[in-house]
């Protein structure tokens, strides 16, 4: 049994639809007979990609300009959700996203399913699963409001499939000034300089935490990563201590990644962290705790101090 | 300036937590203690007052059984006052219950700024602050790294996917104040016994004027059917270091044709 209608919120930038939203769109044309998008920015840009993804039409919002995307596009989506009556709108768990769920759930006075890694239509109506306690059990809940029900879904829950459909139509949606709480503008962006593979894609990612000691070991991570061609990541410890900045962030705020292979070194495997990364393939971890929660996720285990292991390991792979 | 800081108090998360069976929400019927997400909020509010010259800075909570040890925390760390909601009928409220709540509460502060952690340490929706705005008809800057008042306008850094947006709005606002981004003070001795006088007004969902149904678990609208276990990962190969280590890690790599 399907639904009828899943509306997508739809985020990406002028290159294109995000991977989130791709793996949005892959599952929700799996649970019902009509996917659409709402796009608050870009919907042009992403309507071939969306379109090849299985959805049928993207509704574009104008006007957006330099207001912040939740307050506008809540405003917009609750009339027209009106108008086109889904039975689910989804959202990625990103930072817009979040924004114009929880605007949407207080103008349309209806609950927000979070955090969910999957989802299913039970009796017609959709059951989303959350990990809960660093994802060791995973709770599922049936949505009970009316229609449409609003559920966010984190990072790399789905593999994003192209359907093989052609561009998905576009059609305008008018903005809706939401009064005094819409004053909020954009005075600048700024985009943090990248270097080397991207964390959410990297096939390798190598990630420091407090056993690290001191900021400046961070450089060891970097070297190792830079000599096995992966990414760069962090535990929350060191970003909240402002050793390395939150693009780095691996774990339940921050990103979700699931590469081939992941290193821990000096991370201790906080349920924080361990949600962010128990999905990667095989997980190497150093530490020199024989008790650290690490462990017991890790396949290579190494019990050991990171200022003996990685200095060698680097030497190691220098003269190979 | 008056600012209003929510404050979440939660159960231990050094502890292993548990659901209640029949709601299947999380047990909370232990101490709580101020959700270290929240300090950040608290520590903000405490510098923003003081580069104004000066300024109050009031507490919200919403926790069961009239619990203040978080609250005491906060104060400890320099808040001057507090309002605690509290009431059976709000046992098992979500996001949206809870928004509704403290919304109500803080309308009654006439607060120029709100602040809030981006996210709880134990439910970590990440869409209260937001709801609150909602529900309160402002203007809300979420997951904010800086945050600077002048002439009554906040100027935010809001971190995004990619790097971070400036943003600049006229208060009242709500802003949700990423971990991390201050350091949350110790409260001193003086501070603790201090906080042991400072006013803390308590009320019930009545006093709010909210309908008992709109909270809670029936509020909620949402319906646990099933909690699994989730597949553990199989146990490695655990190795301690006597100097070699390195090139067990070496000889997996290779065999993953990483190398």
């Amino acid at each position: 049994m399907t639904l009828a209608q899943i509306l997508l919120f739809a985020e990406g930038d002028a290159d294109g639809a995000s991977g989130l939203t791709l793996e949005l769109a892959t599952k929700a044309r799996t649970l019902a007979d009509t996917v659409t998008a709402f796009a608050p920015a870009h919907g042009e840009a992403m309507a071939a990609e969306l379109g090849a993804h299985g959805v049928s039409t993207v509704y574009a919002l104008e006007g957006l300009g330099d207001g912040l995307v939740g307050v506008h596009a809540a405003a917009a989506l609750a009339g027209h959700i009106e108008a086109t009556s889904p039975d689910a709108v989804f959202f990625g768990q990103t930072t817009d996203g979040r924004d114009t769920a929880a605007r949407l759930a207080v103008l349309a006075d209806r609950p927000v399913s979070t955090n969910n890694v999957g989802a299913e239509v039970v009796d017609g109506g959709l059951v989303t699963e959350e990990p809960i306690f660093g994802g060791t059990q995973n709770i599922f809940t049936a949505y009970r409001a009316s229609a449409p029900a609003l559920a966010m879904f984190r990072p790399k829950s789905f593999e994003a499939e192209p359907s093989g459909g052609g561009a998905a139509a576009v059609e305008s949606v008018a903005a809706v000034d939401p009064g005094e709480a819409g004053r909020a503008t954009v005075t600048g962006r700024h985009a943090e300089e990248r270097s080397g593979p991207q964390l959410d894609d990297a096939a390798v990612v190598v990630s420091g935490g407090r056993g690290l000691g001191q900021p400046e070991a961070y450089s060891m991570v970097d070297e190792l990563a830079g000599l096995l061609g992966a990414a760069s990541g962090a535990s929350r410890a060191i970003v909240d201590a402002g050793w390395v900045p939150y693009a780095k962030q691996v774990g339940q705020t921050g990103k979700v990644v699931k590469p081939s292979v992941y290193i821990a070194c000096g991370i201790s495997g906080a349920t924080q962290h361990l949600v962010g990364m128990k999905g990667s393939k095989n997980i190497v971890a150093i530490n020199k705790d024989p008790e650290a929660p690490i462990f017991g996720v890790a396949d290579l285990g190494i019990v050991g101090d990171v200022h003996k292991v990685m200095p060698a390991l680097i030497e190691a792979l220098k003269s190979r | 300036m008056k600012v209003v800081v929510c404050v979440k108090q939660i159960p231990d998360p050094a502890i292993p937590g548990e659901l209640v069976p029949e709601t299947g929400t999380l047990n909370r019927d232990d101490k709580l203690i101020l959700d270290e997400s929240d300090s950040y909020g608290v520590e903000m509010a405490l510098q923003l007052a003081e580069a104004a010259g000066g300024g109050q800075v009031s507490l919200v909570s919403m926790a069961p059984r009239s619990e203040t040890s978080g609250l005491r925390t906060a104060l400890a760390m320099g808040a001057d006052d507090a309002v605690l909601i509290s009431d059976d009928a709000l046992a098992g409220s979500d996001a949206l219950g809870t928004a509704k709540v403290l919304g109500a509460a803080i309308s009654e502060l006439e607060a120029d700024l709100v602040l809030a952690g981006v996210e709880s340490s134990d439910g970590y929706t990440g869409t209260v602050p937001e709801m609150i705005a909602g529900v309160m008809g402002l203007p809300s800057i979420t997951f904010a790294k800086q945050i600077e008042i002048s002439d009554g306008v906040a100027s935010v850094q809001r971190q995004t996917e990619a790097g971070y947006d400036q943003v600049e709005c006229a208060l009242p606002a709500v802003v949700s104040v990423t971990a991390g981004v201050v350091e949350p003070r110790y409260p001193s001795f003086k501070g603790i016994m201090a906080a042991k006088k400072k006013p803390v007004d308590s009320k019930d969902l009545a006093a709010l004027g909210i309908d008992a149904a709109a909270v809670g678990v029936a509020g909620a609208r949402q319906e646990t059917v099933e909690v699994t276990d989730a597949p553990e990962r199989e146990a490695g190969e655990i190795i301690t270091d006597e100097g070699d280590a390195h090139a067990n890690i070496v000889e997996f790599l290779t065999e993953l044709k990483v190398i």
